[in-house]
């Protein structure tokens, strides 16, 4: 009979699963700019990192130029920036302590000793040459939860909550990787610029993506296809299509299997979604704007994580005064801060 | 030379729990066979495993939260078949009495009447609810988990100190070090016949359901926690985890109509039995104090109105209070009219004006405590203070006579421990846990504590105690 699921506990899984997606991801993310992303003369851009994460106005007021001393301080071991790695797994460790009941013992303590681990790291671990086998480390650390979770933890409601977390944050990742580099695609329907094909690959390593989209299309690399392929993909296991399959899967299975009936506006956000990836080309998404489309796209994601507060975590909902409002309800941060939202009386 | 664990190992003239025990005597051939170096290592990675485990309590100082286990100390504290009957009858005949007493003080007050125990002892008590006035709980069972710290003399007889009658906590401690044993140890365990403690947590769920309002095994049963702030919060995952209950926190209940429901994902759902671990003072802010924000408003309408069993019962401090104990044997004769089965120590209550006088007069012989505090806090033991210590303790027990008892200074026993790879012997003491529902159950053993300093007799863990895997032979 204690197979019902406490709503505290939904949210703590929810914003467990995302911490973790979100620290693999900026592990994978960094460890390629430190690697591959150097430009035609030789130099790497620290600050799209920064921007992805829409981290412009934080970031600026710890430091005056993204070096990539200060970018990967800032978000690999700054405690007191809540994007950065360790931000985020001290926050999964935080959200895994309140679900312990619920978690397998090698969940937690695959965790805590990453956690404990991410601690002992020094300045010397951050040099060059030591950055990358570190960054590696934390990926797999990453992998290893995942792995754990997917062959211990228990199918019961939770699991979805925790696979609903998995996938809209990696789903918001995409969105945002591919976001960095908009600007590039202006009207991009031909090859890329020579001086450009690096940071493609880089793109698409950072995503996990370059061998898999090399199948596909081994003989062209265009702007367009790289979104395409991040996007629209219906079998790489990071691009959005898939990712909101994912989310849809989990989210109609808790439903029926447990006979919920709150959700609805998660429902429709859904199918709205979705209705937009099966409907829109490429070709008119780049004509109309591709950032224009990706920041709809989080948009979505945002309000799919707030039809699910008020729907199952026992949040009030925000109040219904125009798009602005519900906007600032979740910021980027907030997203990113479990903590934050643990601190209110909500 | 390779140096063995017994060899130099002197108790200095204390009961040796380890020496002087009829126990099986393998236990010992293998200890005294097995080199120093090999206890530590092991010892030194079973610490690790249980820091890894998160089997820890956190401190907090400055923005920073440091995880800290429990010292484990490797070397068992063992205890044979007839010590253990002796042990376990004891303790159950001081639960049944205290049960017994509480429902009578919260009823008709028979013993207050009968001049057996002094009515302002008890209504002048700070732990007496008088919300729980002709409140009648199922089976008579106010106290479902009791603690009893029990201590040994010089000559090797059991003594009870005290009895945990509020929240008592360190059974999680039990079950973990027996694992870490089994894991780190496998040999020393070898043919060895335990008792074993694996079924806890369904001995709690049986006693649980025992309290139930309502009965027919749908009970839904939670463990209520102060959250994961609380240095005890591992506990209340273990818990959580053996009775196979939700752990929730005060935000995650709700009372309406005087019924008690927690918050799921599929809206509310009801509660019928809350183990908690949060004081009578948080439990419910309209009943007890209205800043307590661990609580949950309403929960003392829903527990009067009959709609919720809460284990311990509200009010059971006034059965764990330090003067109180020192009528125990009073008590058991009132109630069963049976002579205590475990000896006691004997108590002086200050507020007894010869009492007083006579604490005062031999402050340097005696163990002073103040009657409501736990976790080994305010206590003064005489023979090791100091003079700036006594004149201080002095200074408090004249203002404030009836905050305190005394006793004589027990000469605890002592077990081999492992001190910075020596093995020296500290004092320990052990806690036998009793789950009370229609009938009682002493758990097999219990929380064998140590205190790791030289000398020192305070086990607690907040006052740098360790623990062991305490054996009981079958």
């Amino acid at each position: 009979m204690s197979s019902s699921l406490l709503a505290r506990n939904a949210e703590d899984v929810f914003w467990l699963a995302r911490s973790i997606e979100r620290a693999e991801n900026l592990a994978r993310i960094l460890e390629v700019n430190e690697t591959f992303a150097r430009d035609s003369r030789g130099v790497r851009n620290w600050l799209s990192i920064v921007q992805l994460n829409a981290d412009m106005e934080s970031f600026s007021a710890k430091h005056a130029t993204p070096s990539a001393d200060n970018v990967i301080g800032f978000y690999l071991t700054d405690v007191g920036n809540p994007t950065s790695i360790v931000a985020a797994i001290a926050n999964a460790r935080e959200n895994a302590r309140s679900l312990r009941p619920l978690l397998s013992t090698e969940m937690w303590v695959q965790l805590n000793v990453f956690h404990n681990r991410l601690k002992t790291i020094e300045c010397d671990d951050l040099a060059p040459g030591n950055l990358s086998p570190l960054l590696t480390e934390i990926k797999e650390a990453c992998q290893t939860f995942t792995g754990i979770t997917e062959g211990t933890f228990y199918r019961d409601q939770a699991w979805y909550f925790y696979r609903l977390g998995q996938y809209i944050e990696r789903a918001d990742q995409t969105t945002r990787l591919l976001d960095t580099k908009y600007h590039l695609l202006a009207g991009g329907r031909g090859g890329a610029a020579p001086a450009e094909v690096g940071q493609w690959h880089a793109l698409l390593r950072s995503a996990s993506g370059y061998h898999a989209f090399r199948r596909i299309y081994s003989s062209r690399l265009t702007p367009a296809l790289v979104a395409e392929f991040l996007l629209f993909n219906p079998s790489f296991p990071r691009s959005l299509f898939l990712c909101v399959r994912e989310v849809e899967n989990a989210f109609s299975e808790l439903k029926s299997r447990y006979a919920l009936r709150q959700g609805n506006g998660v429902a429709e956000h859904l199918d709205g979604l979705r209705a937009i990836l099966g409907a829109v080309s490429i070709e008119e998404i780049l004509s109309g704007g591709l950032h224009d489309f990706l920041d709809m796209l989080q948009l979505r994601l945002i309000a799919i994580t707030r039809g699910l507060s008020e729907a199952f975590f026992g949040r009030r909902a925000a109040p219904a005064s125009g798009q602005q409002q519900s906007q600032n309800w979740l910021t980027n941060e907030q997203l990113a801060m479990p903590l934050q939202r643990a601190s209110g009386d909500g | 030379m390779v140096k063995l664990v017994l060899q130099g190992y002197d108790p200095k003239g204390f009961y040796c729990e380890l020496l002087n025990s009829a126990a099986d005597p393998r236990l010992r051939e293998r200890l005294a066979a097995m080199p120093i170096g090999d206890l530590a290592r092991r010892a030194g990675d079973a610490e690790e495993a249980l820091y890894n485990l998160g089997i820890t309590f956190t401190v907090y100082s400055d923005n920073d939260a440091i995880d800290r286990i429990l010292p484990f100390d490797a070397i068992p504290r063992v205890l044979c078949s007839h010590e253990w009957q002796h042990i376990e009858r004891g303790v159950v005949q001081r639960v049944t009495a205290l049960n017994l007493l509480l429902d009578d003080l919260y009823h008709e007050q028979k013993i207050l009447r009968d001049g057996v125990l002094p009515a302002e002892l008890i209504l002048g008590n700070a732990n007496y609810r008088p919300a729980m006035q002709g409140v009648s709980v199922p089976h008579k069972a106010y106290i479902n988990i009791c603690g009893t710290d029990i201590v040994r003399d010089a000559d090797g007889v059991f003594r009870v100190l005290e009895d945990n009658a509020r929240t008592p906590s360190g059974v999680s401690y039990v079950i973990e070090n027996r694992h870490m044993m089994l894991r780190a140890f496998p040999d020393l365990l070898e043919d060895i016949p335990l008792r074993g403690i694996d079924d806890y947590g369904l001995k709690l769920v049986e006693a649980m359901c025992d309290i139930a309002p309502v009965s027919g095994g749908e009970e839904q049963i939670v463990l209520l926690s102060p959250g994961v702030y609380n240095s005890a919060y591992f506990e209340h995952v273990f818990l959580a985890r053996e009775m196979g209950v939700p752990l929730v926190e005060g935000r995650d209940l709700i009372v309406q109509d005087d019924r008690v429901y927690m918050r799921t994902i599929a809206g509310m759902r009801r509660i019928d039995v809350i183990y908690r671990r949060i004081n009578d003072d948080f439990l419910d802010p309209e009943a007890f104090r209205p800043d307590s924000m661990l609580g949950v408003p309403g929960l003392m309408r829903a527990y009067l109105a009959g709609n919720v069993g809460i284990a311990n019962a509200v009010g059971t401090g006034i059965a764990d209070d330090k003067a109180v104990c020192a009528y125990m044997p009073r008590i058991i004769r009132y109630y069963l009219d049976e002579d205590p089965l475990l000896a006691g120590v004997e108590t002086q209550n200050c507020r007894d004006p010869e009492s007083l006088r006579y604490t005062l007069a031999h402050l340097d012989r005696l163990v002073i405590k103040p009657v409501g505090e736990a976790g080994g806090y305010g206590i003064t033991i005489g023979p090791l203070a100091s003079r700036a210590e006594l004149d201080e303790c002095r200074a408090k027990l004249v203002a404030d006579p009836a905050n305190y008892i005394s006793q004589p200074c027990v000469s605890l026993s002592v077990a081999p421990t492992l001190i910075d790879g020596a093995v020296r012997p500290r004092h320990v003491d052990l806690r036998p846990f009793a789950v009370t529902g229609a009938s009682t159950w002493v758990m097999p053993g219990g929380l064998t504590r140590v205190a790791l300093r030289e000398g020192s007799l305070i086990v607690n863990s907040s006052q740098g105690g360790g623990s062991k895997d305490t054996w009981v032979l079958e």
